[in-house]
């Protein structure tokens, strides 16, 4: 594998910019996608990718972006509708060989896994960390066979 | 027949009207409640508010038992989603999206989402409508899978003075009628074409613009 990754986020949100802030610093080269310009102001000064301001559901965005090329392509904007669409053109058209969307809805994640698309749903990790801690807490009753 | 149509505005409220007026069951689902409100009172469909790329929503307005559903709203990330639920969750062998960006309508059939940008249509019927001035009259029959145009021939037109059976065109199309000095003629190969004409020609989509060359000219 490259030492540096091409790698695009759409979604400059906190997620987006966090990730963008540090892959920016581990030395790949990174490009951020959001709608609103001021969103980049998360992005810290030594960030040291690209930007493009636009609408990542329209072709030609994605096309300026350079999708194709990219090594990664995350997903992170704010609706989780946009994230399956373009994870869906990333993925089964684009090529892209790493895809990942962010997905608030834990119901719709289980839909895309049959369409072959990889999911992080904060809420499904966050409530198996708390089950985790309440799990250790009383060892055993967990488990529920031991 | 049953439909569900995801969306607002008036192109939903029209469509809604048409295919009551056909006899499908209709049901509209809609985010908004004060819109939801009001095409309930206009209209006899069943209205669900709530967000149709939501699987309890899609469940709540029958898709267990639609025939066709159909996705309309401004947001082509959630048309596409919400067709994907339908077939995917709940296997409506029909589900349409509506691409309001056209270069989107080729990315959802290449997804496997049926699609249209009506941009596309609204703007290939004014382009046929404006570059032919000679069209008089454009008629989709047999759901759209036949054009009956009517045109009028120019002095310049390639086939004014010439015989029918002179005239190659396409497979698929026929000179139906021509009409001179008011007079119908059903033509026959040893019919002479004359300009000022007006000729009724019977059409596919797929050939129509080949043929309309061949009776306007090139180009134009």
């Amino acid at each position: 594998m490259k030492n540096s990754l091409y790698i695009v986020i759409v979604g400059c949100g906190r997620l987006g910019a966090h990730l963008a802030n540090q892959l920016s610093l581990d030395g790949h080269s990174v490009l951020v996608i959001d709608a609103d310009e001021d969103a980049f102001q998360q992005l810290s000064p030594a960030f040291s990718g690209f930007h493009i301001v636009g609408d990542v559901t329209q072709k030609a965005v994605l096309e300026e972006a350079r999708l194709k090329e990219a090594d990664v392509f995350f997903a992170t904007a704010r609706e989780d509708n946009v994230n399956l669409m373009v994870a869906q053109v990333a993925r089964k058209l684009l090529d892209v060989p790493k895809v990942l969307a962010r997905i608030f809805d834990p119901r719709r994640e289980q839909v895309y896994a049959k369409l072959g698309i990889e999911t992080i749903c904060p809420t499904s990790v966050a409530a198996e960390k708390f089950l985790l801690a309440v799990a250790e807490l009383r060892p055993g009753r967990g488990e529920g066979a031991s | 027949m049953k439909v569900i149509i995801i969306g607002g505005g008036k192109t939903l409220y029209f469509l809604c009207r048409r295919f009551t007026a056909k006899g499908y069951e209709v049901v509209i689902v809609n985010r908004k409640r004060d819109e939801c409100v009001q095409l309930a009172r206009q209209l006899a469909v069943t209205v669900v508010c709530g967000d149709g790329s939501d699987e309890a929503i899609l469940l709540e307005a029958g898709a267990m038992s639609a025939d066709a559903v159909l996705s309309i709203t401004p947001y082509d990330q959630d048309n596409l989603v919400i067709c994907q639920l339908a077939s995917i969750q709940f296997g409506v062998p029909r589900a349409i999206a509506l691409a309001n960006d056209p270069e989107n309508a080729e990315i959802f059939q290449k997804l496997g989402v049926s699609a249209f940008s009506t941009t596309d249509i609204v703007g290939s019927l004014i382009e046929e409508r404006a570059f032919l001035e000679q069209i008089v009259n454009l008629l989709p029959v047999g759901e759209g899978r036949v054009n009956v145009t009517e045109i009028v021939l120019e002095a310049d037109s390639p086939v004014a003075g010439k015989f029918l059976k002179d005239i190659v065109l396409p497979e698929n199309a026929l000179v139906a009628v021509i009409i001179r000095n008011n007079q119908p003629i059903v033509p026959r190969g040893p019919n002479q074409l004359l300009a000022g004409d007006r000729v009724v020609l019977i059409t596919l989509p797929e050939n129509h613009g080949p043929v309309m060359e061949v009776f306007t000219g090139d180009g134009k």
